[in-house]
């Protein structure tokens, strides 16, 4: 799960991580208010007004700006909320500003990227550091890998002061400022670990000209499994963020991520429903989703499922493929057989049983009055929906 | 021979009176697999599945009591990394975790443990291991698996059924067929999992199934280019999954470079692994390559 800077921030500040504050709104008649208590609230004269969207790059579309004096931070709060926000990680169609952080300024002396993240090769929560802060790190990583230095955790163990120290001193910093890094370093590992974070990143995390460590930037996202633990960051999921359909799926326990393409398709176990999506394209066409319908498919579950996927109207056709060991095929055929009844055959659909009771399944499905193409094998399935999408 | 699990192996059911617990225990012993306890904390005492199987209270009793060699989990993922370390610390050897969601927190601390102790962890987030008409320590349907020479390795549940059902289709039967587990934080991993296959006298060919995220199935490529003598088929899912998006499996999510479907394809290829383009492909290529 991911939240935005503002919550993230929120967070660090009660790990006492200084932070570049300020406040959020959401509707233009707070701005001139908003500014002026941050100008009073925070002591600053010039201010920074940040989009708040889940998505990097914000800077580069426009979406963060710098703004000498409250006329122009108003100027700036007026244009970016609202906008339809474009980077790198929005995609194309970009993303609409709901929400802008208005912070206090301040005078960077120098940028730092510091992030804590798991790393699935040791098994091992990971620290990130480098001087070249405030960049795109993958870049850093591909052209210059010697300025990023990685410190790895001990699972059963805290970050310590040695460990903080060496960070610190690798990123050059010296006497009070390389003591204030050590806690700042201590106290990123704490939340992390505290929270169930998937990864904590401060980019930048900069020392300003009159010589403190902010955070000026703040990235967190958190492990979707431990969230019945974390009620407190569970609250500050924003809805807004994410696909509605993906979001009513989830509803009826449906794993749901729609795509580009007109090949609807419905199949159990993540790995076969990816492998499914790759054969459709194989086979010339493009999927429409991904649907995992999971372990205990019912007649319900695919009831659901084709509701889920006809809400695209892109869909020309869909494959269900069900490979059944607990999930018994003669279930699944049953559910077909209802959901068509119930919602009418828009699109032609193609069904492929195998394992566990798929001979009574193609004899229900045979017997039954609903038109329903049937399939041999993966492959025979493809073809068979593919052929019928582009018809 | 086989891997793993065998005639001799003597299971713990963790978790047995759950409604999960108890199907997939009546479902592994008509396929012959010798489950010798339970553990339930609280229900200690009571004996299950056609008063069969006595439950205890925890594992360290479980074993004392049947001196078991392998324990199978079923419990609710938020219990389940502290019921993989219970499992350890009663020296239990072999460990299938079937349950999936565990916080990925919990999971470090008991891979460590685990991996301390030199224990065979599979999974979580699997559906477990099955050597052929000896043991199934798993949620696979049995009666889709033929006797043979073929190793299997799969991230994913349904998709290793697929691999299985293909190579019986071309007349290619298996020694051990294991889920590996989709999750970020595995116990064996696809390196370690064809080191036990390539140490195995009767297996004589190996199908490894990976999905896009971590990179895994390149430190197996590795190893396999420069000590593996038999051969092997491969196939990535997930090469038509969009960047940053999670599919479904909570490790299936590409974030760098060496994480698609194509970079490890490519690997695995210039690594001497057979690789199918197609998932459709996988028991016909092994027919094609192998000579039993």
């Amino acid at each position: 799960m991911k939240i935005h800077e503002y919550q993230a921030k929120s967070l660090l500040k009660k790990y006492n991580i200084p932070i570049q504050d300020g406040y959020v709104i959401e509707n233009s008649c707070d701005i001139e208010k908003t500014i002026n208590n941050v100008s009073n609230d925070f002591q600053t004269k010039d201010f920074v007004v940040k989009a708040q969207i889940h998505a990097g790059g914000r800077g580069k579309g426009g979406g963060v700006k710098y703004s000498e004096d409250v006329k122009s931070a108003i100027q700036n709060s007026e244009n970016i909320l609202g906008m339809n926000l474009i980077t790198h990680q929005t995609g194309e169609q970009g993303k609409i500003v709901n929400k802008i952080f208005i912070t206090e300024a301040f005078d960077i002396q120098k940028e730092y990227y510091v992030a804590i993240t798991l790393d699935r090769t040791r098994n091992m929560d990971v620290f990130m550091v480098s001087t070249e802060g405030g960049v795109n790190i993958e870049e850093v990583a591909n052209k210059t890998p010697e300025k990023i230095f990685k410190l790895w955790i001990n699972p059963v163990d805290d970050l310590t002061d040695n460990e903080a120290n060496k960070i610190g001193v690798n990123l050059g910093f010296k006497d009070k400022l390389l003591q204030e890094s050590i806690q700042i370093f201590k106290n990123m590992y704490k939340c992390y670990k505290e929270l169930d974070c998937s990864i904590l990143e401060i980019n930048p995390l900069i020392t300003s000209t009159d010589s403190k460590i902010i955070a000026l930037d703040a990235k967190m996202n958190f492990d979707n499994s431990a969230l019945y633990r974390q009620k407190e960051i569970h609250g500050m999921q924003d809805l807004t963020e994410e696909d509605s359909t993906e979001l009513e799926a989830k509803k009826f326990n449906l794993n749901y991520i729609k795509l580009e393409g007109n090949v609807g398709c419905m199949v159990n176990g993540a790995g076969l429903a990816m492998a499914t999506m790759d054969i459709i394209k194989l086979s010339g066409g493009e999927p429409a989703n991904f649907l995992d319908v999971g372990g205990a498919a019912s007649a319900e579950t695919i009831k659901n499922g084709f509701k889920i996927i006809l809400k695209d109207k892109n869909v020309k056709a869909v494959l269900i493929n069900i490979f059944g060991g607990i999930v018994r095929c003669d279930r699944v055929a049953n559910g077909v057989v209802e959901a068509v009844n119930e919602l009418g055959l828009v699109v032609p659909v193609v069904v492929r049983l195998e394992g566990t009771n798929a001979d009574i399944a193609k004899e229900i499905l045979s017997n039954s009055n609903v038109k329903i193409i049937s399939a041999s094998d993966l492959k025979d399935a493809a073809i068979k929906v593919v052929t019928e999408a582009i018809k | 021979m086989s891997i793993i699990i065998n005639n001799d192996t003597k299971v713990i059911v963790q978790g047995i009176t759950g409604s999960e617990g108890t199907f997939h225990s009546e479902q592994m012993l008509k396929y012959g697999t010798k489950i010798v306890a339970g553990v339930t904390p609280g229900k200690g005492g009571k004996v299950v599945l056609d008063d069969k199987i006595p439950v205890f209270n925890n594992m360290k009793e479980a074993k004392n009591s049947t001196n078991a060699n392998a324990s199978i989990i079923f419990v609710p993922p938020r219990f389940a990394g502290n019921a993989i370390i219970e499992a350890a610390e009663a020296n239990i050897e072999t460990i299938v975790c079937i349950s999936e969601g565990i916080p990925i927190r919990d999971m470090i601390k008991a891979k460590k443990i685990t991996d301390d102790r030199n224990i065979t962890l599979i999974g979580p987030n699997c559906p477990g291991v099955i050597t052929v008409d000896e043991c199934k320590l798993g949620i696979m349907p049995g009666f889709i698996a033929k006797k043979g020479n073929i190793g299997v390795i799969s991230k994913s549940g349904t998709l290793t059924y697929e691999a299985i059902d293909q190579l019986v289709k071309n007349g290619l039967g298996q020694t051990t067929a294991l889920g590996i587990g989709g999750d970020p934080i595995i116990g064996t991993d696809m390196k370690k999992a064809i080191q036990l296959f390539e140490n195995d006298n009767d297996t004589k060919g190996i199908v490894v199934i990976g999905e896009i995220g971590g990179t895994m199935e390149i430190d197996a490529a590795y190893w396999v280019k420069d000590h593996s003598t038999k051969p092997i088929v491969g196939f990535i899912a997930g090469k038509t999954a969009p960047p940053g998006r999670r599919m479904g499996h909570a490790g299936a999510i590409i974030s760098g470079g060496d994480e698609t479907a194509d970079a490890k394809m490519k690997i695995m290829d210039n690594c001497g692994i057979h690789v199918c383009e197609s998932p459709s492909e996988i028991g016909k290529k092994m027919n094609e390559i192998i000579n039993i």
